[in-house]
């Protein structure tokens, strides 16, 4: 900066004049000045070093060489380099022999964590306490099996998933369509209700006696004769306390007369071989796992 | 008197300051903006961007009218994070055919650029019905009237027409089979092999689960094509970009 004169002088005027009044020709100060220089100067050499000018063919760039994708490719490189190890372990992992407790278990939950709290909490919520239509991944209620393979293989294929042809598939008739009475339909949510221990009590003993045909009928090839459901078609039991849909006379009802067909996506493609191990292995260790 | 003195002229004459303001702008749009059309690389050619489908684009118009941009983006910016969330980085060209763009500036909500595929038709409804039903923590409002608004195609062919004259290449045929087009995705008991033809990779369901087409099917469907067209598995970004 410079130097304050010691003694105040008048400043030059611009030669300016108005009714008797002058204008000072005030400089900025040196340092200003000189800043702006500087910026003048860093702006050239940023054009340089940096992708600026605008060609023919392409825009200069630059003699650092700087690329926004070769940065964020660089960058997660540099990440994924941190884990390659166990990622590799984990990809190619045998999940039936996963020690609880080793490294890669470890590992395994807690990316598996990540990853379930970015593409799986927004149906399954974040807790994987699961929601009215989503299950709950906590219990030990499943509908298309429980063990840690099965559960890897629900995440690759997915169920009723458009895009992957392996998905896991089944589809219960809307039984509203043509199939059945709207008694019928009465008399075998009634039966239904009647299985299970929560809804017991609300059972109207009467429609569910006739409903016991109704069911034996049309709903035993999923649901097996005694209700508890068949995994191998992602058929619920019917038997226990868990209600995916609602334990409601209302909700059984809506579900019998228009068949659920709850889709969840198929995942390899999206999620890495690694990523969806992990999960998996996150997903059993929860509570249910078998 | 140096060159640098001569600035007096120029700001003591209001219409001499007014050209010289104008010529520096001028050049200033001239290098920044004109190459942008003229330049390869700006404009990088990915296999699977099509025209949105009569039918996703009158979901995009309700996403417009709705005015999602304001709390979602539809950029997916280069950086490690934002790849590890979302997917790969966006690329300019799939957002070619919008008009006006959806990047967006604000994220209240998650970046939609690769939404497609990622949620159930299902979840879709719900969440759209009632976001807290399914994302307690959210601070989304509730759609449900969407799925009540039935829709007809009797505008599409000018909505495409619009689209058009601003550049989407829409071909005569696809003008000509837009109504049965936008009718045939809805429903999946139609005959949409000339939609798929068309349109590649469209998806064809009854997107809402109910009868009738609404806008609550127009809008999923948009949502579920989201970044998919795009097959990243094929496709590797030139570094020089």
């Amino acid at each position: 900066m410079s130097k304050k004169p010691v003694e105040k002088k008048e400043p030059e005027t611009t030669g300016h004049e108005w009714d008797g009044i002058k204008e000072f020709n005030n400089p900025l100060p040196r340092w200003w000045v000189w800043v702006f220089y500087l910026t003048i100067i860093w702006g050239v050499w940023y054009t340089i070093a940096y992708p600026a000018w605008p060609m023919i063919k392409g825009a200069t760039a630059g003699y650092l060489g700087y690329s926004t994708r070769a940065e964020v490719a660089a960058e997660i490189d540099r990440f994924s380099a941190m884990n390659s190890e166990l990622e590799a372990q984990l990809a190619s992992a045998d999940l039936t022999a996963l020690e609880p407790g080793s490294d890669l278990h470890n590992y395994a939950i807690q990316s598996g964590r990540a990853t379930f709290a970015t593409f799986c909490s927004q149906c399954h919520g974040s807790g994987a306490a699961g929601n009215v239509g989503y299950p709950n991944l906590l219990d030990n209620d499943w509908l298309w099996g429980g063990t840690i393979e099965d559960i890897q293989y629900t995440l690759r294929h997915g169920i009723r998933s458009e895009d992957d042809d392996d998905t896991r598939y089944s589809e219960m008739p809307a039984f509203g369509d043509d199939y059945l009475s709207d008694e019928e339909i009465a008399q075998v949510v009634h039966y239904v209700m009647s299985l299970s221990p929560v809804t017991q009590a609300d059972a109207d003993m009467a429609l569910a006696a006739d409903g016991e045909t109704v069911f034996a009928d049309n709903c035993t090839s999923c649901h097996m004769e005694d209700g508890t459901g068949d995994r191998s078609q992602g058929a619920p039991n019917l038997t226990d306390a868990i209600w995916l849909y609602g334990d409601s006379e209302e909700a059984i009802t809506q579900i019998v007369a228009t068949g659920p067909f709850g889709v969840m996506p198929a995942w390899s493609g999206k999620l890495t071989d690694s990523q969806i191990n992990a999960v998996s292995a996150y997903v059993h260790q929860l509570g249910g796992g078998e | 008197m140096g060159i640098l003195d001569k600035h007096v002229v120029l700001e003591k004459n209001a219409t001499l300051l007014l050209v010289g303001s104008l010529l520096v702008v001028t050049v200033g749009g001239i290098v920044e903006i004109a190459p942008l059309f003229y330049l390869e690389n700006t404009i990088e050619d990915v296999d699977g961007m099509r025209p949105y489908s009569p039918l996703e684009l009158e979901g995009r118009n309700i996403y417009v009218r709705e005015g999602c941009y304001v709390c979602h983006s539809q950029m997916i910016r280069p950086m490690r994070d934002e790849v590890e969330r979302y997917g790969h980085y966006s690329l300019a060209a799939e957002s070619q055919y919008d008009h006006p763009f959806q990047w967006g500036s604000k994220r209240t909500g998650p970046d939609l650029a690769r939404v497609g595929g990622r949620y159930s038709d299902e979840w879709h409804v719900d969440h759209l019905k009632d976001p807290q039903s399914v994302v307690p923590e959210s601070v989304m409002p509730k759609y449900a009237f969407l799925a009540d608004r039935l829709i007809e195609p009797t505008y599409i062919q000018d909505l495409m027409k619009a689209n058009q004259i601003v550049g989407v290449p829409y071909t005569d045929e696809q003008m000509e089979n837009a109504e049965a087009d936008w009718l045939a995705q809805a429903d999946p008991d139609s005959d949409y092999d000339g939609l798929l033809a068309r349109y590649p990779k469209a998806q064809v369901r009854n997107f809402d689960g109910a009868p009738g087409v609404s806008e609550m099917d127009a809008l999923i469907a948009y949502m579920q094509m989201l970044g998919t067209l795009v097959d990243f598995s094929t496709f590797t970004p030139d570094a020089s970009r």
